[in-house]
Order: structure tokens, then C-alpha cells, then sequence
């Protein structure tokens, strides 16, 4: 894989990982064209499309595109899957996610993916191990944190309402 | 309560998040964050040092603001400090900052690879595990010099957790992928392949991927893993459902490693050893058999994954190419893909059958789908589908279904999508012109072509059309009828114009006894669409009139007074102008006979370039012969009226035959049959270009003569000779081909894709196919760096005769390409006669303001026009007896420079293009194929045999054809491959 993106509908990137070198100016081009793209999809069309000459694999979860690139001779429908498993671990992390989960807890957001993708290839595809290792982490930070832990809740709380919960499994 | 709360205490970047969120406009934006930016720089600057949670809190609101799009310039320092904090969360935050917004300040660099060093030492795989994620999320050379040689130490030490065992496996494949060079090959590679074999299903799918790159490069040393992968494969895909428990998605057992490993063993080809082998068929049939089954869910997420594996399993049976019976399955079982009602199923399977056609063993059941496919073409709703299913129709043609295609695909580009009109046209017209029977159905495709898309016609298409009346005397009357009907359409496009001013100017006699066309109708027919067309096409028309003048000598007067009146005659474009004065002058003086001779019907394209022509160039070097080769493009005379000078230093690409897609075009018509005082004369008007202004007088007759005959766009007519936009170097700019290149080239004799050239900037990858003389190649420069080439320019020369050789024919690339980008370049190849040099490429740009040239061997050899011949032994050996002359024998006797294995040669030489014949030596660890090059003026049959003596690890290579040269360098080519 040489890259994944999660944009909003209204075209706000939230998350962007690029696992080949390239300049800012260049990200920034690339994610400009593919979120004009993929947005003017429709619904039914098919989730694959050529791009330069790479191969574009994206699916839509509530709010948010998740869309991936990948090289000619990777595996388009285990790709889909790659962005289905991680919005489930997104998900179990999260407790069913939503698109300002991402936004507010964007570190998570990256942790998680580094422990399933690394370098562009699936590294862990346990959901369990996945999500050990980044509890694990959380229970570490959980011991040395000594400022206020929860105070995020009630900003938390008052957004889910207005943004859709991602119904990654009912779609 | 969710997961998340535990321990989530950025209150500050909380408040500042929303903040963002409440702007109402860009500029509040702006504002708030410009405001939070120089908050960070006063604390960051100020007396207090700052506790470790604030640095991570601050270093997380940059990182916030960088991501959001904005530049960052400061803090860098400050995550370095987090990396070597003893809290993980602050040492997570510093790390992905650094991930994110790495710059190569070295100083920085320094003191990350340092923390980064302490964290790999110190034998906390949650810290370990940090640190390798770091590396692969760079990724960047100095961490490769870093780290490169300690990561393998990590991955096989017998003390390393999984999980971080997982992350070096991924960590290692970044690194090598970016430069192989700092990773060093060793003992440790055994190791790894046995990771196959781990207990852990994460540390197998990790390892997988690390395997699969590196084994491109090194398919001997990891031969092993074969074995291994097969009864991996083999246990998982016979497992039942829950077998492997959390590996175990949707009911579907361990998807993505089964696709790792069925991708790993498409490196190789089909395993020697028996027992695996059969192992891997059966794993094969299981895959197709499960597909028949129903599913266990019906949720996606199952079909997905079992329909992911199903997939690369057809690929694999693809690459292998050799079990019928598999090849058929997965025909049937993409067939019922066609179908199904998910779009992407049907996606997928219309794009794994444009493969499967090109094998001898399913072109036949692919084709069985035609009337599916047809309908997909015409009811898909999704345009990529379309594309898809106009692939796979150009793909599954041939002579017994090429009508109905072709008609389909016409009927498809009326509506098709504006940004493939260009490719249909082309495969439309190299369809119809490939497998023509009767040719009036060539011309009527050709111009409903250009009726229903005529801005996506290229004139390689409508040249060839011209070429092919020209040729074909039972075609020509027909032609003139049908061009002269669709002329009468009040809106014709202007390449209809072109085609039909030439067609009628050549044989609109054979039309004019129906009093409906007379000539006096063609011409105004052709008269009212003059005002309405270019410069180029008016050009053409003025032509096209002066010919009338001899055909019909009935409208002489008619068009004298066009020819005569002001817009004309004193017409701003010197082309035009001069066309108008010469023409008029020649229609006045010429006695009736001169004009006939000199207007004389076009003689047929000659199937070969002519010798005389040919020799003019060795004589006058690649200038004129590429300023004649040009006479035949579209006549644009703006250049030579814009002045631009045709200097000797920028001659014009040498592009002998611009023909449809480097399909059998005729070169250059035969130059007037003229003696080669008259092919200077052609050269001399052309360097005078710029002066020979109209009121030079009286023109010579001579050079009337070579203004007139061939007053078609095919013409190596010398006012029409475009200066050329493209100004490449001849051979004698360029620098000589790096020491690499014959190296490069020989990786490319036996297979047609790859990477031919990398260094530190530039990527060039390659892509071709062939069919008989013919060749496409796809140049892929990517530029490795974060800063864009400029001057950036790719050309191909022909050293030598080459160019009476081979015709390559190249599109122009952009001349900037950005950082991390990669352009791509289109070659048309025809192969002309036998040659023994494969051109050169030239690559030249400005990298960082400092000039960088690189020339390499392009990967065209002889052998890529092989087409591979069955016979039967008895037909062999009488051929082999036929060639018996010593010269036309080449023999090599050589060493074994790779391992003899019977599968690699087999391939090697399927590469080589001739065909296998198996019981036709008595010996059957031998080797014998034969193959015929198609060239445009000949064929070369071949015949070649390949003895190998495993036990003084020796060959002996055979090649008899029936040109001497030929048979030398084949066996050399060949010699080197083995």
C-alpha cells in the first residue's frame, strides 16, 4: 500500500498516512485530486478505480471516505477488508466510533493504525493483539498520568449526538 | 465505558480542537491558530522549563495544526525531548511528530537515531516496537545507515518478542524497499524464510511481506521458502472456520495471510518438487471448490475475503500458465463473477479475464462470455466497469468475432466517457484494420470513427486509412463514394475533411460518372468546408484542387480563380501563400502532359522504406533524414512562417513511420523515383526554408516537383517538413550508455517488465508487449527525491543504421516532474528489418539546478518480435536440414552462470519468445523451440536448441535461422541468459 486516507464528506481530511517518500506539496496535490474524486462517486459504483498507475480502493463509513492506494498487482477486496478491520478496531477502541473521535483523539487514531499497518503491509490482523497492545500502552500511560484524566468526556459527549455514529457493520 | 477514557488527558488540546471547530471562516481559523502558535513559541522559549506533560501536550497541538495543512517551522526540539522520556506517552507523542514532520536537519537526525538507538537496546518491546515503527514511518536513507544492519539482528534473535519480531519484519521490508543497497544479505535470510514456519499467525504475515520483496532480487537464496509457504497455505486453507480463532475473519480462515502467501509464490515458478506440487494444485482446487460453496454469512465482509483469496489464487493459476484444466475453472468461476450483483465482483472479474484471454489455454473460453461482456459494456453504470469490459472485448478479438466487437465498440464510443474516446479509437481502428477481411469494412469503420469522435482520431489513424486506399486498388472507388456521402453531412469533422480532400483529389475520377458527384460538385462540395478548417487542412485542400486541375481539367478555370483571388494569393500564411502562387503558376504554364505527370496518381506505399531514401540519410546524417522522415506529418506550416529556424542542433525526433500505433504503416512513399541529386535538392529547400518566400520568381521546375508529388501528408515533402517542436540530440549529443547498460538490457531479454534503471533520483521502470513486428512500451520515470526535475527529457536515439531498422516512435513528456512523482512515456516500436543494436535511451534533466544526463540501452532486442511457432518433429527436423549452410548456424558452448533448473530455462526461453516443442529431441532433458521474427520486410525463421550437461554444469545453445547476422546475435543474446 502506498498510502491511506480518511477524508469527511464535506472533502476535511482526518487522518493521512503515507507509507512512500514524498514532497508535502505533492501530498497536498494527491489528497486535493483523490478526494475530488472519490466525492464525486456515486453511491453504487464500484469501490476500485485506476489512478495514475496506482489502484484506488475506498469505502464510504457514515461520514467518512477511507481510502487506500495501492500498487498493480496488490489485492483489491483484501484491501477493502484492510479498511473494514481497521474501522472495527477503530471501533472496539472507541466504543462505537464516530468522526469526532478521529478528530479529537488523532493520535489514537495513528497509534492504532501503526499497530495494524506498517511500511504498507499488514503486520497484526488479530483484532485482540491489536488491541492489546495499544491497552497495554494505555494502562502504562494510565499509571504515570497524574493530570486529570477524564476531563475530555464531556466534550466527548456532547458532540457524538451531532455526528453519526459510523455504522461500519450495518452498511 | 469506552476503552478511551482511560488515561485521555489533553485537556488544553481538547479546548483547542474545538476552538478550531467553532471558526466560522478560514481566517478565524487562521487567527486562533496563529494565536496558539505563538502561545507554544513563548512557553517553549520561556525561563520555566516545562514539565514533560505540557511539552506533550504543546508538541501535540503542532502537530494538530500541522496536519490540519499548515506549516510547522519549530518545535522539532522539543519531540526530541519526548523521545527520551521515560513516560510512554510522551515518547509515543514524540515519536509521531518525528514520523510525521521528519526534516533532514542533521543535527536532528542525529539526536533521533540516538534515542531511537537507546530504545532499540533497551529490551522493552513496548519501547522496541516504538522505535521500529519510527523507522518504517521514515523510512529516509540516514535511518537505513542507521539501523539497516541492526534490524536483522532483531528479527531472528531467538529472544525476541513476537510483536516485535513483527514490527523489524515490516520495519526491514521499509528499509529495503527504499534502499536495497544498505541492506546486507547474510545468514540471518535462512532464518527468516523459517518465520514461515512460527507458531504466531502475526509474525507469518509480517514475515511474509519481508520474504516477497526480497526474494524478487534474490529468487536463489530464498528458493526454500516455497516448501514452506505451500504447507502454510495447505494447513490454513484446509483449517476449519474457527481453527485459527481471532485469525479467523467472518467465518473466513486467515484471509490476508493466505493472500501474502499465494502472492509470495507468484515469484516463482511452479514448484519442481512433485509432492509440493501437488500439495499447491490441491490447496488451488480446494480455493475453487470453497468458492461453489454456500456462503457461511452473508454479510460482505465474508464474501470479501474468501472472494480476496479466490482471486489471487486465479492469479496465481495466471502466472503459472500451465494446468488447462485450472485455467478453464477459473474462466467458469470469473464467469459467474460477470454477473453477480456486486459491482465490485463484476469489476474484478471482467479485469482477471483480460489476462486469462492471452492464454492459448482459455482465449477460447473467455470468449464464450462475449454477449455478457457486450451487455456490461452497454448497461454498467459505474464508467470504470465500462472501461473494463472495452479491455476485455479488445482482449478476447480475433478474426471469428472482430465484427461484432468492433461494431460494439463503435456503438459504445458514441456515448463513452470523454477520457477513454481516445484509447477506444485506437483499439477500434487497429481491430478493424488487424483482422479486415474485406476492406470496404475497414474504410466505413475508420470513418465512422471519425463521424463519431473525430477530435479523439489521432492522424496516425487517418494516415493509415489513406495508406491502405492508396494501396488496395479494390477499395478505392468505394472509398471516394462513401468520403464524398459523409461529406454531405452539414457538420463534418475536419479530419473528415482531410481524409475526404485527399481520397477525391486521388480517385475522385472514379466517382465522377454519376452526374450526383461530377467534378464540378465535388469540388464546391469540398470548397465550402475550406473557409471553415486550419491552416493545415486548407493546405491539404489546395492540393487537393491542383489535382483536381489534372483529373478534371473541366474546373481548371474555376479553381484558377480560387486559386487567384486575393485571400490567396497575398494570404498572411506563407504555406498557404506560397501553395496558392506556385500552384497557379504550375496550372498556367505546364503543358497538359507535364501536369499529368507531375499530379500522378500516389504510387502504392511501398511495404519497405526505400533504399534511396534510406541512403540519403547515411549520407546526410540523422538532420535530413529525420527533416525528410517529418514531410510526413501534417503539413504545419506556422513554424516555418514563425521563422523558427532549423538549426542542425534541433532536428526533429527521427519518427520514420508515425503509423497507428506502430501498426505495418508504409513508410515514407518512395521519394519521387528520383535519381539523389533530386533528394538533395529536397534537403537544400528545406534549410532555405525560412527564405523561399513566394516572390523568389519563376521556381525551378525541380523544385516544383518536390512541392507536388506527394502532396499528401505522407509526403517527404520538404516545405512541409516541420522544424519540430521536439528538439532531441542526435546520436552524437548524447554520452555513451553507462557501463551498467548491457547489464540492464540482458534482465530484459527474456521478460518485458521490470525496473531497467534506479540510482538515488530517478526511477525508470518498463513496461512493453509486443505482437508480430509491432511493440508498445510504457517508460515509467519516477523521481525519488522531494524536489522536482526540470529540463526533464527522455529521448530515443538510433545509433547507426538503426533507424532503417526500427522504428520507435515516442510521446513527449511533461518537463517538470515533482518530487516523489512519476511521468510516463508511450513507445510505438516497429520493427523494420532484422537489427543487432538496441536503441538508446536518453535521460536528461536539471536536478537541483545541476545538469544530469544518463544513457541506457532501451530493452528492445531482436528476439521481442519473436512469435513463437508449434511443428511437429518431422516438420522440425526437415527444417533443420534446410538450414544446414555453416553460416546460418551459431553455436555457443558455455558455463552455467545460475543454477540449471528445467522449470527456469523452460520460462527463460518461453521469455525469449520461440516456441517449446517437446518430443522432437531424443533427449529429453534437451531443449528445442522454434519461432519465426517478424520484421516489416522479412521474416526470419528460427529454430534453436539448448543442451544442458548438469554435470559439468555446461550449455550448449543451437541456433540455426535464415540470416547469418541473426543467428549469431540470437545465441548471444541467449547465451548470456543462462
Amino acid at each position: 500500500m502506498q498510502f491511506m486516507l480518511l477524508f469527511s464528506r464535506q472533502g476535511k481530511l482526518r487522518l493521512q498516512k503515507w507509507y512512500v517518500p514524498l514532497s508535502d506539496k505533492e501530498k497536498k496535490k494527491i489528497t486535493r485530486e483523490l478526494v475530488q474524486t472519490v466525492l464525486a462517486r456515486k453511491p453504487k459504483m464500484c469501490s476500485f478505480l485506476e489512478w495514475r498507475d496506482l489502484k484506488i480502493v475506498y469505502k464510504r463509513y457514515a461520514s467518512l471516505y477511507f481510502c487506500c492506494a495501492i500498487e498493480d498487482q496488490d489485492n483489491e477486496l483484501i484491501t477493502l477488508e484492510i479498511i473494514h478491520r481497521y474501522v472495527e478496531l477503530l471501533d472496539k477502541y472507541f466504543g462505537s466510533v464516530c468522526e469526532l473521535d478521529i478528530i479529537f483523539n488523532f493520535e489514537k487514531a495513528y497509534f492504532i493504525l501503526d499497530e495494524f499497518l506498517l511500511g504498507g503491509e499488514v503486520q497484526e490482523t488479530s483484532k485482540k493483539n491489536v488491541l492489546k497492545a495499544i491497552e497495554q500502552a494505555d494502562l502504562l500511560q494510565e499509571k504515570t498520568e497524574h493530570v486529570s484524566a477524564r476531563v475530555s468526556l464531556g466534550v466527548r459527549k456532547r458532540t457524538r449526538i451531532c455526528a453519526g455514529v459510523l455504522t461500519c457493520i450495518k452498511m | 465505558m469506552p476503552a478511551v477514557s482511560k488515561g485521555d488527558g489533553m485537556r488544553g488540546l481538547a479546548v483547542f480542537i474545538s476552538d478550531i471547530r467553532n471558526c466560522k471562516s478560514k481566517e478565524a481559523e487562521i487567527k486562533r491558530i496563529n494565536k496558539e502558535l505563538a502561545n507554544i513559541r513563548s512557553k517553549f522559549k520561556g525561563d520555566k522549563a516545562l514539565d514533560g506533560y505540557s511539552k506533550k501536550k504543546y508538541v501535540c497541538k503542532l502537530l494538530f495544526i500541522f496536519l490540519l495543512g499548515h506549516d510547522i517551522d519549530f518545535g522539532h526540539m522539543e519531540a526530541v525531548n519526548l523521545l527520551s522520556s521515560n513516560k510512554y506517552t510522551e515518547k509515543q507523542i514524540g515519536y509521531l511528530f518525528i514520523s510525521v514532520l521528519v526534516n533532514s536537519n542533521s543535527e536532528l537526525i542525529r539526536l533521533i537515531n540516538n534515542a531511537i538507538k537507546n530504545d532499540l537496546a533497551s529490551r522493552n518491546p513496548t519501547f522496541m516496537c516504538l522505535a521500529l515503527h519510527c523507522i518504517a514511518n521514515v523510512g529516509s536513507r540516514e535511518m537505513g545507515e542507521a539501523f539497516a544492519a541492526d534490524i536483522p539482528r532483531i528479527l531472528v534473535a531467538g529472544d525476541s518478542m513476537d510483536s516485535v519480531k513483527q514490527s523489524a519484519a515490516l520495519c526491514l521490508l521499509r528499509l529495503y524497499k527504499a534502499s536495497p543497497d544498505l541492506v546486507p544479505m547474510g545468514e540471518w535470510t535462512a532464518r527468516v524464510v523459517h518465520l514461515l514456519n512460527d507458531q504466531h499467525m502475526g509474525v507469518v504475515t509480517a514475515a511474509v511481506s519481508l520474504i516477497t520483496c526480497l526474494c524478487k532480487k534474490n529468487p536463489d537464496d530464498f528458493k526454500t521458502c516455497i516448501s514452506l509457504a505451500v504447507s502454510r497455505l495447505s494447513r490454513i486453507v484446509s483449517s476449519a472456520s474457527t481453527d485459527l480463532q481471532d485469525y479467523t475473519y467472518y467465518f473466513v480462515p486467515a484471509p490476508w495471510l493466505s493472500v501474502k502467501l499465494l502472492r509470495l509464490l507468484q515469484c516463482y515458478p511452479p514448484p519442481e518438487d512433485a509432492a509440493v506440487k501437488g500439495r499447491l494444485v490441491e490447496c488451488l482446487e480446494t480455493v475453487l471448490n470453497k468458492a461453489q460453496e454456500p456462503p457461511k454469512s452473508k454479510k460482505v465482509q465474508h464474501s470479501n475475503a474468501k472472494n480476496a483469496i479466490l482471486f489471487e489464487t486465479i492469479s496465481l493459476i495466471i502466472h503459472y500458465d500451465s494446468e488447462p484444466n485450472l485455467l478453464v475453472r477459473a474462466c467458469n468461476q470469473l464467469g459467474q463473477f460477470l454477473q453477480h450483483r456486486e459491482t465490485n465482483l463484476r469489476y474484478l472479474a471482467l479485469e482477471s479475464m483480460c489476462t486469462l484471454a492471452s492464454s492459448e489455454f482459455s482465449h477460447e473460453a473467455v470468449k464464450t462470455h462475449i454477449d455478457t461482456v457486450i451487455n456490461a459494456l452497454k448497461t454498467e453504470r459505474d464508467v470504470s466497469v465500462r472501461q473494463r469490459a472495452a479491455d476485455l472485448l479488445y482482449a478476447m478479438c480475433d478474426r471469428s468475432n472482430a465484427k461484432q466487437i468492433v461494431s460494439e465498440m463503435l456503438r459504445y464510443l458514441e456515448t463513452a466517457d470523454y477520457a477513454i474516446r481516445e484509447e477506444i479509437v485506437l483499439k477500434v481502428a487497429i481491430l478493424a484494420e488487424k483482422y479486415a477481411v474485406d476492406y470496404s469494412w475497414y474504410v466505413d469503420t475508420i470513418l465512422n470513427l471519425i463521424r463519431i469522435a473525430g477530435d479523439y482520431v489521432s492522424e496516425e489513424v487517418w494516415y493509415r486509412v489513406l495508406q491502405i486506399v492508396t494501396n488496395r486498388d479494390d477499395v478505392q472507388g468505394y472509398a471516394a463514394k462513401t468520403v464524398f456521402e459523409a461529406l454531405q453531412a452539414p457538420a463534418c469533422h475536419e479530419n473528415m475533411v482531410k481524409v475526404g480532400g485527399y481520397i477525391l483529389g486521388e480517385f475522385g475520377n472514379l466517382i465522377a460518372g454519376d452526374p450526383r458527384s461530377s467534378p464540378p460538385v465535388q469540388f464546391s462540395l469540398l470548397h465550402s468546408k475550406f473557409h471553415l478548417c486550419s491552416v493545415a487542412t486548407r493546405a491539404l485542400l489546395l492540393s487537393t484542387y491542383i489535382k483536381f486541375i489534372n483529373l478534371f481539367p473541366e474546373t481548371k478555370a474555376t479553381i484558377q480563380g480560387v486559386l487567384r483571388a486575393g485571400s490567396q494569393l497575398r494570404n498572411a500564411d506563407v504555406e498557404l501563400q506560397q501553395r496558392a502562387v506556385e500552384y497557379l503558376t504550375l496550372s498556367s504554364v505546364a503543358s497538359t502532359d507535364v501536369l499529368a505527370t507531375v499530379l500522378e496518381e500516389m504510387p502504392p506505399f511501398p511495404e519497405r522504406e526505400s533504399s534511396i531514401l534510406a541512403k540519403l540519410k547515411r549520407k546526410k546524417g540523422p538532420g535530413a533524414g529525420s527533416a525528410l522522415d517529418d514531410g510526413r506529418r501534417e503539413p504545419s506550416s506556422h513554424d516555418i512562417n514563425g521563422g523558427v529556424e532549423p538549426t542542425p542542433s534541433t532536428v526533429s525526433t527521427p519518427s520514420p513511420s508515425a503509423d497507428l500505433l506502430g501498426l505495418r504503416a508504409a513508410p515514407p512513399p518512395a521519394a519521387p523515383p528520383a535519381p539523389s541529386g533530386a533528394g538533395n535538392l529536397l534537403v537544400d529547400v528545406f534549410s532555405d526554408g525560412p527564405a523561399a518566400q513566394p516572390s523568389l520568381g519563376p521556381t525551378p521546375e525541380e523544385a516544383f516537383l518536390s512541392e507536388l508529388e506527394p502532396p499528401a501528408p505522407e509526403s517527404p515533402m520538404a516545405l512541409l517538413a516541420d522544424p519540430a517542436p521536439a528538439a532531441d540530440p542526435g546520436p552524437e549529443d548524447i554520452g555513451p550508455p553507462i557501463p551498467e547498460a548491457d547489464e540492464l538490457l540482458n534482465k530484459f531479454v527474456c521478460r518485458n517488465n521490470g525496473v531497467l534503471f534506479e540510482n538515488q533520483l530517478l526511477q525508470i521502470g518498463v513496461k512493453s508487449e509486443f505482437r508480430q513486428n509491432l511493440g508498445r512500451m510504457y517508460l515509467f520515470y519516477g523521481n525519488k527525491t522531494s524536489v522536482q526535475f526540470q529540463n526533464f527529457s527522455p529521448t530515443v536515439v538510433h545509433p547507426g543504421d538503426l533507424q532503417t531498422q526500427l522504428a520507435v516512435q515516442t510521446k513527449r513528456v511533461a518537463s517538470q516532474v515533482d518530487g516523489g512523482a512519476q511521468v510516463q512515456q508511450v513507445l510505438n516500436i516497429e520493427c523494420l528489418r532484422d537489427f543487432l543494436t538496441p536503441p538508446l535511451l536518453s535521460v536528461r534533466f536539471r536536478y537541483g539546478g545541476a545538469p544530469q544526463s544518463l544513457t541506457l540501452k532501451l530493452p528492445v532486442t531482436i528476439n521481442k518480435f519473436f512469435q513463437p511457432t508449434e511443428m511437429a518433429a518431422q516438420d522440425f527436423f526437415q527444417r533443420w536440414k534446410q538450414l544446414s549452410l555453416p553460416q546460418q548456424e551459431a553455436q555457443k558452448i558455455f558455463k552455467a552462470n545460475h543454477p540449471m533448473d528445467a522449470e527456469v530455462t523452460k520460462a527463460k526461453l518461453l521469455g525469449f519468445g520461440s516456441a517449446l516443442l517437446d518430443n522432437v529431441d531424443p533427449n529429453p532433458e534437451n531443449f528445442v523451440g522454434a519461432g519465426i521474427i517478424q520484421t516489416k520486410a522479412l521474416q526470419v525463421g528460427c529454430l534453436l536448441r539448448l543442451e544442458p550437461n548438469a554435470q559439468a554444469q555446461m550449455y550448449r545453445l543451437t541456433l540455426r535461422t535464415s540470416k547469418e547476422p541473426v543467428s549469431r546475435h540470437l545465441c548471444d543474446l541467449l547465451a548470456q541468459q543462462f
